[in-house]
């Protein structure tokens, strides 16, 4: 008997698991088939039916006390899973021969799979391209086991520091915000941390024992002087002139646990300076206080629904604002503009409940001020970027409908009499920022074939362009669809990582909805002037494209575009979901138009935040004056700032 | 189990054959020792325990303190097996030490000083019941009728034994009555008087179990599946472990090998009930006729009646939930010295307070027998103190008085602690262990930590400045002049100074590490079945300890030093002493395996938890089981004793910390709130704050000033042990600190009442 167990084991896990699923079924056994295939693998055949039920039971109640056995080490080793060494140890004090040569880095290497009506394990034996083993590089060295010590607490108070959890975790600042009089603390203190631990622990005791009704303490927003230097600190790096020191910042902001206390600082911070760096049209300044938005929305630890009254207004603004920078004509607002509405999105995805309905307002605001005829061009961008974001359905239900509208009056300014050469500009963007959006919502809508002239009559003068966009979505589509074949084969099962922050946690970020995935030609966002590089180091500068495909995994499409030819290389990589972030490329365009030989910098936003859709909390800062026109360009940013090609945090 | 003993006994006669011309009788002895000790467990009648301390003697190689007629017995009883054996010349040896002659012998003190001829691994014979002890050696005789004949093998003698122990239940009903004789007697308890029906309650579980496993013996397959599917769900939740292996039991042939019946077979479930209540279902079975019933109560359970009132549900469940029931009343009456042995007096100024403040938990200082009478008179000795010299202890270095020197300065420097004033924690993060860490423990000034791993290695880290240096080489030693005042620091190897050094040496994950309480060595205990001494001056393995055979799960240094406990997956706790390579004591008793092990901190008892979900007070003296504790409902995984040494706390997989009076052996407190496995408990240096840590990440704090004032334990509660446990987790929880993802697996408070924990990152 015990050899049979020993033939079998290798089938141990899968019973563990299944009884550990199912504690109270007390027969779980084996098929008899099992048993016959088992037999005729080793040269049995003809097993009679009474012998395969025998050994079935046999085998299973066999299984099962190893399985018993097994978790013992498991509780032993101070473990949650079950390894198969564990089993290893049990068969050992069996005195069954240990499986040897079965080690696995997963835990469990079954995969299972269930249809047509069959339920089964198998090893997962993937096929492997022996090309991408050799050019991917080498995995990081493992790194040897180290001590490091942290304050848990002190005195009774748990400090607030990157090595301990969040003093309140991100379901309670949402619960608070959403149902303020339920909100129960477990254990601790969490506002107010300044009072002394023995108090507040005393009071709540007292509170418990005499049952009275808690009322929702009032909370103190005071900050301890560290909280305020740090504030300090990273405010200043925030909005000033280093690179590196702003990414540092940022970082901090996307990662910290115990920022919780300084919200509203931060968030006041930035509705403040947005208000302000408009009016001055500050393009630089704004781009930083949208990216400490970003920071604040990455961070894990945070919740921030009870700032978004001030937050979305800034958004907003620097969205859909008439002017965001001192010379409209050679500033590439455009981007932040961008950037900015997939803020938007985002915060509408994550934020929108029926009870502030976000979305719904920020849609209506959008559409009423794009449907006014006056609209400038600055501003109609805006909306039209803010609405596309919010996802395909938006796209479909209210702009393709307006395509034919908004292709007139792009017309009529492109080869209707210059009016201005910022209108043209303007135009421009817009045509190019439609195309690339209904693109590819046509292409999934649409059906074939892609007739040029049909497209004329559908949508009027932006209607062959529009073709042939869709004609180059629906190619990228196809190879697209073969890219997540492959990589949606491939399990990634997460291993243990080491690093201690909480930066990958990807909580706020959800699934995505396809958009268009994009092509060299559309990188017209990008510097169109020929520059050169400041930057020695890298020969070619990389953009990172996110495309998407529905679910966990998607490809990120490197394209690799080198200054000197204009020969793009593209190359796939498949990414994990906790890398669907946005990314912001400073990239560094020569140009010495201004400053001379000083490079001028662009902001290129090249990868997409998930988009859904959207509405606005309140309007008051939405457009803001827009008065202060082309004034001498003082503000200008230069490349002072050193890092010339920093990414956002990430 | 039982195979165990067989091996043992095997190999004891292999030995015994290459040994007899020495007369080592001790080894005779030894094993019997082992089999009297389970089979009095098994039974509890623990009655050999008359010693007194006064009346001890404790010669330097005996530790035997049985009284004379006793030793006597035992004497007599070896010597008879050695005839049968025709091992007279052993016979004549032993003759000869123990001064015995064929009828008398002179004095206890020098028959137990004759048979120990081995030393301090002399047995412990409590000589409880010589009868029983005679034949169960006369059972292993015809399985080696003669010495030389080749060894038999042991499964030959394990069968008849399994068979002996379940042919109690070839005695057979009708199985199909089976469950109408469970469902009558369900009927009947549900209908008598509430406050009866919870006590009679409890004979739901061993009843059904029972049946069952009757069922399943005689072969009614299909019928005991009927039966536990229809009445498993009845059963409280706590056993549902239990429940689970018993489902997978579903022919008489699993019940061979099966460790866990087999141990409800043998041990009788203790129930506890009122008088009342049992004249009640006593007369209910016999009105109904319902022998079947009657018959496993009357061979399976032991009932311990008591006179008053029935108990409560809530009483019954807080004791409830061991394998094998409750405990007797009369197991825990043993009197226990739970006082801690006097300070040595050591030249420095303290006054008296911060001398009694300074007893720690856990590992308290070295003391020795008090050399100068200096102010000895002036310190009165606790009542509950065992005697000074009730086992030797080792002397006293003056390494270990200048440590103490450092603990009292230390220690006047404390934080006292209490509900108001919190301690602060430092944690200890094990990073890039890949889910490898399996024990961790910290030396008591806390300069080291020690990490036991998965992958059989031991690592020690140094947490001050001060690095770990190797002693240099025998070669250089030489070159040294040993007369200079920096001998100590000129023997260190500069070279090898770093900051963590790795032990290797065993071959399976390591689950038990403890340092010495002078820090000059550590011991691991792992799943190869050894324990294993390192040398801290070294860092190379000294003496590895081999005994049990199957993982070890535990160890701990006596606070004292020089002895240390182990206890693993054979269900045995050895005592060991380091410069010995054979137990001292083996403390056999538990049915399942033992998972943790603990001084008390006199040094005289030790406490094993267990997976049978018990907690046993073992008496180092002479290896008695004098508490057995109940109440937990899942494998206990950690153990803590007082500083005072009056109390104990102990936490288990089912995430709950049970307080313990050790003097009275009652449950005084229960502490709600981990969710998972408590691996860590520790009580500060003064005893005020208890800290637990989990496998759900948190340190907790508690407050046990507060818990061990709130129980008022009157002369009935004492005597019945029904105690009501205040319902007060809540308000004794003093604060609760979540990590990151770092399962807490142990927890220590430095001298000045700082709390360290460790644990290893788990993303």
């Amino acid at each position: 008997m015990q050899c049979v167990v020993t033939h079998d084991s290798n089938i141990c896990p899968t019973t563990a698991m299944a009884e550990e699923r199912r504690p109270k079924q007390c027969t779980v056994v084996l098929p008899t088939e099992s048993m016959k295939a088992m037999a005729e693998s080793i040269g049995v055949g003809q097993l009679q039916e009474e012998s395969c039920a025998a050994l079935s039971e046999e085998v299973s109640y066999r299984i099962k006390e190893i399985a018993q056995d097994a978790l013992k080490f498991m509780h032993h080793g101070k473990r949650r899973k079950l390894m198969t060494s564990d089993i290893d140890h049990a068969l050992k004090i069996k005195n069954v021969e240990p499986l040897y040569g079965f080690q696995s880095q997963e835990f469990i290497p079954f995969r299972f799979a269930s249809g047509g009506g069959r339920e089964l394990h198998f090893y997962e034996e993937k096929e492997v391209d022996l090309s991408d083993i050799i050019n991917t590089p080498l995995p990081r060295v493992p790194l040897d086991v180290s001590l490091k010590a942290h304050w848990l607490s002190i005195e009774g108070v748990q400090p607030a520091i990157p090595e301990n959890p969040p003093p309140a975790p991100k379901e309670q600042q949402k619960a608070e915000s959403t149902e303020p009089l339920k909100a129960v603390k477990p254990g601790q203190e969490e506002e107010g941390s300044i009072q002394k631990g023995q108090g507040a622990t005393s009071a709540e005791a007292k509170g418990k024992k005499e049952g009275l009704i808690r009322m929702k303490p009032r909370s103190t927003h005071e900050l301890s002087v560290e909280q305020q230097l740090y504030y300090k600190e990273i405010t200043e790096a925030c909005v000033g002139s280093c690179e590196a020191k702003r990414a540092e910042a940022l970082q901090s902001i996307a990662t910290d646990p115990g920022l919780y206390q300084m919200l509203p600082r931060f968030s006041t911070f930035i509705s403040e300076g947005v208000r302000v760096n408009v009016v001055q049209n500050n393009l630089a300044l704004l781009i930083y206080l949208m990216r400490m938005v970003k920071a604040l929305m990455d961070n894990p630890t945070l919740y921030l629904e009870k700032y978004l009254h001030e937050l979305i207004p800034a958004v907003v603004t620097c969205i859909v604002s008439k002017q965001l920078c001192l010379r409209p004509d050679v500033d590439n607002h455009w981007a932040l503009r961008d950037f900015a509405a997939r803020l938007m999105a985002q915060s509408c995805k994550t934020f929108s409940t029926t009870t502030n309905n976000i979305q719904s307002r920020i849609t209506k605001t959008f559409t009423k001020s794009w449907l006014d005829e006056k609209t400038q061009w600055t501003t109609r961008y805006g909306c039209i970027a803010g609405l596309s974001e919010l996802g395909p359905d938006v796209i479909k239900t209210l702009i393709i409908p307006r395509l034919t509208i908004e292709g007139a009056r792009i017309k009529a300014v492109i080869e209707g009499p210059v009016v201005s050469n910022i209108d043209k500009i303007g135009a421009d963007h817009v045509q190019s920022l439609l195309l690339k959006h209904c693109a590819s919502v046509i292409a999934k809508t649409r059906p074939l074939p892609d007739n040029m002239e049909q497209y004329r009559v559908d949508y009027g003068y932006l209607g062959p362009m529009l073709c042939s966009h869709v004609v180059k979505a629906r190619a990228q589509a196809a190879l697209q669809a073969q890219q997540v074949n492959r990589t949606t084969l491939t399990i990634t099962q997460p291993r243990s990582t080491l690093t201690v922050s909480q930066s990958g946690i990807g909580g706020s970020v959800g699934s995505r909805t396809p958009s268009i995935i994009k092509v060299p030609s559309s990188l017209t966002l990008m510097s169109t002037r020929p520059g050169t590089p400041t930057q020695p180091s890298p020969p070619a500068t990389k953009y990172i494209v996110m495309a998407t495909s529905a679910g966990a995994s998607s490809t990120q499409q490197v394209i690799t575009l080198s200054s000197s030819s204009a020969s793009s290389v593209t190359s796939t990589v498949a990414s994990a979901a906790s890398t669907l972030q946005p990314l912001v490329k400073l990239e560094s365009g020569g140009g010495g138009s201004l400053g001379g030989s000083r490079p001028l910098q662009k902001y290129i936003v090249v990868s997409l935040p998930s988009s859904a859709s959207s509405s606005l909390e309140s309007k008051s800062g939405m457009l803001p004056p827009s008065s202060s026109s082309l004034e001498a360009g003082m503000k200008m940013e230069r490349s002072d700032s050193p890092g010339a090609s920093t990414q956002s945090p990430h | 189990f039982h195979r165990l003993f067989i091996l043992l006994v095997h190999a004891h006669f292999i030995s015994k054959m290459a040994a007899v011309q020495d007369g080592q009788v001790d080894l005779e002895v030894e094993k019997k020792e082992i089999k009297t000790e389970t089979s009095n467990d098994g039974s509890g009648n623990n009655n050999a325990n008359s010693s007194s301390p006064g009346s001890t003697s404790l010669g330097a190689t005996s530790k035997s303190p049985t009284g004379p007629a006793e030793d006597q017995q035992t004497l007599l009883a070896v010597l008879q097996f050695l005839k049968r054996n025709k091992l007279n010349e052993s016979v004549d040896i032993l003759r000869r030490e123990a001064g015995l002659s064929v009828e008398i012998d002179d004095s206890p003190g020098s028959a137990s000083g004759g048979a120990g001829s081995g030393g301090a691994s002399n047995s412990t014979v409590d000589g409880g019941d010589t009868n029983s002890l005679l034949s169960r050696v006369s059972i292993a005789i015809p399985a080696a009728p003669a010495v030389t004949a080749a060894p038999v093998p042991p499964k030959g003698l394990d069968q008849p034994d399994v068979n002996v122990v379940l042919s109690a239940y070839s005695q057979q009903g009708d199985p199909d009555l089976y469950p109408l004789y469970y469902n009558g007697l369900k009927k009947f308890i549900e209908s008598v008087l509430d406050c009866h029906r919870a006590e009679l309650s409890q004979v739901f579980y061993p009843l059904f179990v029972h049946m069952y496993l009757e069922l399943v013996y005689n072969n009614h397959e299909v019928e005991a599946k009927q039966f536990f599917e229809k009445f498993s769900g009845d059963q409280e939740c706590y056993y549902a472990e239990d429940l689970r292996i018993l489902s997978g039991m579903t022919k008489k042939e699993h019940m061979k090998g099966n460790e866990t019946m087999l141990d409800f077979r043998t041990s009788k479930f203790v129930l506890r009930i009122s008088r009342d209540s049992y004249q009640l279902l006593k007369r209910h079975l016999q009105e109904r006729q319902n022998n079947q019933i009657w018959n496993i109560i009357q061979e399976h359970l032991y009932i311990d009646i008591f006179d008053g009132m029935p108990r409560s549900k809530s009483q019954i469940d807080a004791m409830s939930g061991s394998l094998a029931g409750e405990a007797k009343r009369d197991a825990n009456k043993t009197k226990v010295f739970y006082g801690l042995l006097k300070e040595p007096e050591i030249e420095v100024p303290l006054d008296d307070e911060d001398e009694e403040a300074e007893n720690e938990e856990g590992k308290p200082k070295k003391k020795k027998p008090k050399k100068d009478s200096m102010g000895s008179k002036s310190k009165k000795q606790d009542p509950n103190a065992p005697q000074q010299t009730r086992i030797p202890l080792p002397e006293l270095k003056d390494s270990d008085k200048l440590d103490k020197i450092m603990n009292m300065k230390e220690a006047a420097k404390k934080i006292r602690l209490g509900s108001d004033n919190l301690p602060s924690i430092c944690f200890y993060t094990f990073l890039n262990a890949y889910q490898g860490l399996t024990a961790v423990d910290i030396t008591d000034d806390s300069s080291l930590i020690a990490g036991g791993f998965a992958d059989s290695t031991v690592r020690v880290w140094s947490v001050t400045p001060k690095k770990l240096r190797r002693v240099k080489s025998a070669a250089d030693l030489s070159n040294i002049d040993k007369e200079s005042d920096d001998v100590l620091e000129r023997i260190m190897d500069e070279k090898t100074a770093s900051e963590s050094k790795i032990l290797y040496g065993h071959s399976g994950p390591v689950y038990g590490i403890s340092f010495s309480p002078d820090r000059n060595y550590l011991l691991s205990s792992s799943e190869d079945g050894t324990v294993r001494l390192w040398s801290l001056q070294t860092f190379t393995c000294l003496v590895g300890y081999k005994g049990h055979n199957y993982p070890v799960w535990d160890t701990q240094f006596s606070p004292y030093g020089y002895y240390f406990v182990s206890g693993g997956h054979d269900r045995v706790a050895r005592l060991w002493a380091t410069d010995h390579y054979q137990p001292l004591r083996m403390f056999a008793g538990h049915l399942a395996d033992v998972t943790c092990t603990r001084f008390h901190p006199n040094s005289n008892y030790v406490a094993t938890g267990s997976a049978d979900r018990t907690i046993r007070l073992w008496d180092v003296l002479n290896g008695n089981c004098v508490r057995i504790l109940t109440g937990h409902k899942g494998p206990i995984h950690s153990l803590a004793f007082s500083p005072n040494g009056k109390f104990m706390a102990s936490g288990a997989t089912d995430g709950r910390v049970l307080l313990w009076d050790i003097g009275h052996g009652l449950m005084i407190g229960e502490l709600k709130g981990h969710t998972d496995t408590i691996y860590a408990l520790r009580f500060s240096r003064d005893g005020e704050i208890l800290a637990s840590g989990s496998m759900d990440n948190t340190v907790k704090l508690w407050d046990t000033l507060k818990a061990f004032d709130d129980v008022e334990l009157d002369d009935f509660t004492a005597a019945t042990g029904h105690i009501h446990l205040p319902e007060n987790s809540q308000e004794l929880l003093l604060g609760s600190y979540t990590t990151k993802s770092t399962p807490v697996i142990h927890l220590h408070f430095t001298r000045r009442n700082l709390l360290l924990a460790a644990g290893a990152y788990n993303p």
